[in-house]
């Protein structure tokens, strides 16, 4: 198949092989070496690495600059993006400046509302919207336009992503905005966190039904839990995540010593699950500060050794 | 209409104290119907501030007036000797009425008792909503008639985004998700597949962004 970019990420969806992604949240200081650290504890057991954009609302080190730093070790960093924060001068900008440094990736979010966050009296700017990024990028690649129309004499090769949530309302428009995300010109996806498997089966079926899973690679979204609290917290704080009653009792029956483990016994029976899914491409293993987690998970699901990609 | 909220009692108190007379005067229209910078509101802030004059023992004459727009010349007639006469008027009109009066009378000080807040409707007896934002290219033809940019806090033409729940928005559950309000209308006209067309970029040089906006009528 093709190749459009450089990507290992594309690489591997391409060749057929189901791929692990992984997410590193870069810290709240000028301090790279957590980012680093991060990296080389999980860079053997998945292809590429996102790193969040000031996630949550919460001002942290830029995306774009933690991707240098896990380029430089020779990764393949995936960078998000949000269109909260900055205008199209600025996001086209960047998207320039990521390519400058050989960075591949990128997926295009909206963004959490900055009331989450340590400045909820900033302004937003959502100038575009995060479908409307994915076709700047992919106009930016295909056509070697900026926005304006404008020529881009050394265009910027992303692979493009984009998220879905098929546990958020309503859940009838959840295929149809996948479609509209892939007639954007997402071409791989990174779901939210998935707990309710049926729900998360029901949800591909209508993908499989149109036709999607052949147009766009997805990745399904796989986050341990490491406790009941954070278990109970996620259900309740987090709008659109869905974790089903079974869930917080199969952790609230255990020792709270062992909950931990619980949780990543079942993100592992989920994968395993999960790999039988028709259209379902790879895993996205977000383990959130607690990436020494992955290495773990991605052998424990048979996932473990990764390809070589030359 | 535009709608405003009263500033804290305390915050207006501050403002005005230095003077030696002022004149609260209310804008009976669009803030009059919010209940807020009427002109019956202009006479129970006028006595609020009296009382304050009282306790705080000091010296300043307090009157109260209004008129029916303090956005156009012509309404301003009848208040003309009042305002004239004033050493600083305390204006209950929204941020417009406000200006339009400083802009009049050059060497009075007019300050706003009242916080502009938004364009909004009166969807039941004393509930206000925003509804628009004044963006200068309504989309609301083909949203459903929801307006995104006024009612999605992210204000996203291709929404919604994962964080709508229940028909309840992200940031409250007090907040409809504008999404699914688009969703449901489009479904109640038979036009669901329609929320497939992509919503291209906006041009927001009408909007704000743009620099202040105006128009002009030739033949007038």
């Amino acid at each position: 198949m093709e190749l459009k970019t450089e990507s290992k990420l594309e690489k591997v969806l391409k060749s057929g092989q189901l791929a692990v992604t992984s997410e590193c949240g870069p810290p709240r200081s000028a301090d790279p070496q957590g980012i680093i650290k991060k990296g080389n504890m999980i860079k053997d057991h998945v292809d590429s690495i996102n790193i969040t954009d000031n996630q949550t609302s919460v001002t942290r080190l830029c995306s774009l600059a933690a991707c240098v730093h896990l380029k430089q070790l020779g990764l393949d960093p995936v960078l998000q993006m949000v269109v909260r924060d900055r205008n199209r001068i600025a996001l086209q900008s960047d998207l320039l400046g990521a390519a400058s440094f050989g960075i591949n990736n990128v997926l295009c979010l909206s963004g959490d509302h900055q009331s989450f966050g340590d400045n909820p009296q900033s302004q937003n700017v959502f100038d575009l919207d995060s479908m409307q990024l994915v076709q700047t990028v992919r106009m930016m690649r295909d056509e070697g336009k900026f926005i304006s129309g404008d020529e881009i004499k050394v265009p910027p090769k992303f692979f493009v992503g984009a998220a879905a949530n098929p546990f958020a309302d309503p859940f009838k428009i959840r295929v149809p905005r996948l479609a509209k995300k892939v007639a954007c010109g997402a071409e791989f996806i990174q779901t939210q966190c998935i707990y309710n498997i049926p729900k998360f089966e029901k949800w591909m079926e209508g993908v499989r039904e149109r036709g999607l899973h052949e147009k766009v690679y997805i990745l399904a979204g796989i986050t341990p839990m490491r406790s009941l609290g954070m278990a109970k917290y996620l259900r309740r704080a987090v709008p659109g995540m869905d974790v089903p009653d079974e869930l917080i009792d199969r952790l609230a029956g255990v020792d709270k010593n062992k909950q931990a483990d619980e949780g990543i016994k079942f993100s592992i029976e989920t994968i395993q699950r999960l790999k039988e899914v028709k259209g379902v491409a790879g895993f996205h293993v977000m383990a959130i500060e607690w990436e020494e987690k992955v290495p773990e998970i991605v052998e424990e699901s048979g996932l473990y050794p990764r390809p070589v990609i030359e | 209409m535009i709608v405003g909220e009263q500033k804290p009692f305390d915050e207006i108190w501050e403002m005005v104290k230095d003077h030696k007379q002022l004149t609260v005067f209310g804008c009976n229209t669009c803030v009059a119907v919010c209940h807020q910078g009427g002109n019956k509101e202009a006479e129970i802030l006028a006595s609020l501030l009296k009382m304050r004059v009282t306790q705080e023992d000091v010296d300043i004459e307090i009157v109260n007036g209004g008129i029916e727009r303090q956005c156009e010349h012509e309404f301003f007639d009848s208040a003309k000797a009042l305002i004239e006469k004033s050493e600083a008027v305390l204006s209950l009109a929204c941020g417009i009425g406000v200006q339009f009066m400083a802009m009049k009378y050059n060497t009075i000080p007019i300050y706003p008792a009242l916080n502009t807040t938004f364009l909004g409707d009166v969807i039941e007896k004393g509930h206000y909503t925003e509804k628009c934002q004044a963006c200068g290219d309504c989309v609301l033809g083909i949203t459903g008639g929801v307006c995104p940019v006024s009612r999605c806090c992210k204000r996203l033409f291709n929404g919604p985004c994962g964080g709508s729940a229940n028909g309840k928005c992200e940031i409250s559950k007090d907040l409809d998700c504008a999404w699914q309000l688009v969703i449901d209308r489009l479904e109640a006209l038979g036009k669901l597949d329609d929320y497939e067309k992509v919503t291209p970029i906006k041009d927001w040089s009408k909007d704000r962004a743009g620099g202040p906006r105006s128009f002009k009528l030739e033949d007038f």
